[in-house]
């Protein structure tokens, strides 16, 4: 009897680990410096995740699959410079189009968002149609990505210059929040949470989100269940696509600005958080939750070290180190059981 | 070298696989010089036998005596090391590399340029020209493997399993994809070798090749050995009798479904790879169960996922109650009441880390659509609960990982799976291969209970009684190619084991 309660015990802490660990960090961090704990330096935190969660969740989809998506990043480049580009100031002396009347809102970030889908649909084409593997249809789309929001960056009279002077509606979607003071929550939180949860019913409450599991667990039984391996692979790294397109819109909103630089290596980040959150590399497994505690993970971590004054060299030791361990222990899982 | 009366002695071998006693006290003895060959239906034990010898397997009981001395083989290098080496059933070439880098892998020549050591590739063609023309082989040892036939894939394997100079060689269906000329230049080397003193072992199903290069013959059943004979004292028939006679020690239920009209015709179905089958007709009625039988290569499995849109067709017609249709992929399938249960369980129909639940329901999640995309969980439910009652799954619970089900309880997930869809016309590959007795009665119940209720079933097997034991009428395949159907009543091991090797060269 005792046995079985350790053993409950132990399987609680494998099947928890990333959850306690996040937790772990927090009280650590806190230990340390008790002033970690505030409101402030939740808020903080939650911003400074959330658009990384949007990208870590589009990640997450093309990694269940078996795949990998190394285009996020320099998608998040062009979609934010896309967007910042139609939404500057009216009378803002560099104007990136200086006759562009103002448009809607919406429009510029629909079209930006648009963009991030071709690309992925793009993606999904050449992997699924073309069979070429994942990590190098994705490595040659990131690279030509990278050039083509560079030309589109390059046209006069930009010239390559920072896009600034964004229209106060745009940066406040950025910046801006419900309620204000601390206990504001910020606009970028909420469209993070509501893509966490319209993510969490696909993967779980649809017939697609149930497809995309199979296909990862092992696409020979999918094609034999009468699964469109293809059609649902093109979707879902359109979905990848359109959901780095929101992040690039966001990034750019929030910071005010864009250069054909943003969103460099992110996809690295994503990455690395999707792994951390148990998402599986060799695919059919990971969780919304996980994703965002894995984000949270990486968020804690940056923001927690630099508060309690750690070197930031040490900080990537400690982060490169985490993605190795978390993993090592996560795999455990599927190990134990052949 | 002492002069031993037998080279190799493999004294009371017995290996036993979860649920399967693969080899039980099995002895071979193999005098040098000669050519041994090994028989037995699929699953006899032949190749469990040699890769005891070859260290692949670890037999659980019994010793084995090179030259009278008693070796411990770990792995295949062990093997080597005593002098056995080995061409294998399935050919495992590195394609993107040449022929005399695969001939030499693992042994490569090197020559040393002070302290390091390079390569040397002179050494290796001049070595690989002097193998080929000892065995008169025509072979460019700086071809591209991958560029190759099959075939002289196969001859490689040959000249690598000879280039070792081994003392014993096993060729385990060494002519599976040869041409007729190549079998003679095998047989030429084969007596080249015999000459030398080389003991071959000699696996194949084609009688005729073993009755023409074999000095004796054993002959194995379920694992046993049924004895050894002077290969001039059998025949084909004495062969046949030798390798299938046995009484039908296993269980069946009673059939008591009565077959309609006709379901499925097919006719003159070619598949679009030009080795695979060619021009077969037949016809499923409601109702019945049709068994394929068939040896090792008799392209069963090509046919029926053809069947099921998993492989493609060159020609011919696919009727289901005389409307022909057209099925380019199970998705097609599945829309024309079909359902496949593949052979390779793990392989082709498991998802390993995913749930009873999600495996029970993957094939049928139409019908679980509520509107706005969103499936009805509880319906889910219900359906895989009912399904593990109704086919007696032992699980723990419907959340638990189909990957910790025994196999027995993974095919029955999966064959719930497709009743689900109410298929009209299953297809089942295999259906109880590597599932211990009980399950399998359990299944066969099950496969029963659908004919009764009034489903068409093709069933291919591989083991002779179940063909008897389960099938209204059998099916022979032959080399890609229909060699006969038998009504269950005049249908017997022999007369099924002849059409088997109708074609076989």
């Amino acid at each position: 009897m005792k046995q079985l309660d350790a053993k409950k015990i132990q399987n609680f802490f494998v099947q928890n680990a990333i959850y306690i660990v996040l937790i772990a960090l927090i009280v650590g961090i806190a230990l340390y410096d008790s002033n970690f704990i505030s409101i402030i330096t939740l808020r903080d935190i939650l911003l400074q995740s959330s658009t990384r969660i949007i990208i870590a969740l589009g990640a997450a989809f093309v990694l269940i699959t078996g795949g990998v998506d190394l285009s996020a990043g320099r998608v998040v480049g062009l979609t934010a410079v896309l967007s910042a580009s139609m939404l500057q100031l009216d009378g803002y002396s560099r104007k990136f189009f200086p006759d562009l009347p103002s448009l809607p809102l919406w429009l510029p970030i629909l079209l930006a968002i648009l963009a991030g889908l071709i690309i992925g649909f793009i993606n999904g084409f050449v992997v699924a149609k073309l069979s070429v593997p994942p990590f190098i249809a994705t490595l040659g789309s990131m690279v030509a990505v990278y050039g083509l929001n560079s030309i589109y960056f390059d046209l006069p009279p930009n010239n390559s210059q920072p896009i600034g002077g964004l229209r106060s509606d745009f940066s406040e979607l950025g910046t801006g929040a419900i309620g204000s003071g601390p206990y504001s929550i910020p606009y970028v939180v909420i469209i993070a949470i509501i893509i966490a949860v319209i993510v969490w019913v696909i993967f779980n409450k649809t017939r697609f989100g149930k497809n995309m599991y199979a296909i990862g667990g092992n696409v020979q039984a999918a094609k034999v269940s009468g699964i469109n391996v293809a059609l649902n692979l093109i979707i879902i790294y359109a979905i990848a696509g359109a959901l780095y397109g929101l992040g690039g819109v966001l990034e750019a909103a929030r910071t005010g600005g864009a250069t054909n630089n943003y969103g460099n290596m992110y996809e690295l980040d994503a990455i690395a958080a999707c792994v951390v959150g148990g998402v599986s590399t060799s695919g059919g497994v990971g969780t919304v939750a996980g994703v965002v505690t894995g984000v949270l993970i990486f968020s804690v971590i940056n923001y927690g070290l630099t508060f309690i004054g750690v070197n930031p060299y040490w900080q990537l030791i400690i982060k490169g180190l985490i993605i190795v361990v978390a993993v090592a222990f996560d795999i455990r899982k599927y190990l134990a059981k052949k | 070298m002492a002069n031993h009366e037998f080279v190799l002695q493999m004294k009371h071998i017995s290996k036993e696989f979860p649920g399967v006693k693969a080899l039980d006290d099995v002895t071979l003895q193999v005098r040098p010089g000669t050519v041994h060959a090994l028989m037995g239906e699929n699953g006899a034990g032949k190749s469990t036998l040699m890769k005891c010898l070859f260290g692949i397997y670890k037999p659980d009981a019994g010793e084995i005596i090179v030259n009278g001395e008693k070796v411990n083989i770990e792995n295949p290098r062990d093997a080597l090391n005593h002098r056995i080496s080995m061409i294998h059933q399935e050919l495992n070439p590195i394609p993107y590399r040449s022929v005399m880098e695969n001939l030499w892998v693992g042994r490569i020549p090197t020559k040393r340029i002070g302290f390091l050591k390079f390569v040397d590739h002179k050494k290796m063609l001049q070595d690989s020209l002097q193998l080929f023309e000892d065995l008169e082989m025509d072979m460019d040892p700086q071809a591209i493997v991958g560029n190759l036939s099959v075939s002289k894939v196969q001859m490689i394997e040959i000249a690598k399993a000879v280039s070792f100079n081994s003392q014993i060689i096993v060729m385990d269906e060494p002519t599976s994809s040869l041409t007729s000329n190549e079998v003679e230049q095998l047989f030429q080397i084969i007596r080249k070798l015999k000459s030398r003193g080389v003991a071959i072992i000699y696996i194949s199903h084609k009688m005729e090749e073993i009755l023409q290069i074999s000095d004796e013959v054993t002959i194995m059943r379920d694992g046993k050995r049924i004895g050894t004979w002077p290969a001039s004292e059998l025949t084909t028939d004495i062969i046949i009798s030798r390798m299938v006679g046995r009484d039908l020690s296993q269980r069946f239920p009673e059939r008591t479904n009565t077959p309609g009209e006709v379901l499925l015709r097919v006719e003159e179905l070619t598949s679009a790879s030009p080795h695979s089958f060619q021009n077969i007709s037949f016809e499923l009625r409601k109702g019945e169960i049709l068994g394929i039988g068939g040896l090792v290569g008799a392209q069963r499995t090509e046919l029926v996922e053809s069947l099921f849109g998993l492989r493609k067709i060159k020609s011919g017609k696919i009727f289901i109650r005389d409307k022909e249709v057209q099925i380019h992929s199970p998705v097609d399938a599945k829309k024309n009441k079909m359902a496949l249960l593949t052979e390779e369980r793990r392989a082709t129909g498991i998802f390993p880390m995913l749930s009873v639940l999600e495996n029970t329901t993957i094939a049928n999640q139409a019908s679980y659509e509520k509107s706005y995309f969103l499936l009805d969980d509880k319906k889910r439910i219900n359906d895989t609960n009912e399904s593990i009652n109704k086919l007696k799954v032992k699980t723990p619970s419907y959340k638990t990982a189909i990957q910790n089900l025994s196999g027995g309880n993974q095919q029955k997930v999966l064959l719930a799976r497709w009743l689900l869809i109410e298929p009209e016309i299953l297809l089942l590959d295999e259906p109880t291969r590597g599932i211990d007795v009980g399950a399998k009665f359990e299944i066969y119940t099950l496969i029963v209970e659908l004919a009764k209720q009034g489903k068409g079933i093709i069933m291919i097997s591989s083991e002779m009684p179940e063909l008897l034991g389960m099938s209204d009428r059998i099916m022979v395949m032959s080399d890609g190619k229909l060699s006969g159907i038998l009504e269950s009543y005049e249908a017997t091991e022999e007369k099924i084991m002849k059409l088997a090797t109708k074609y076989m060269v």
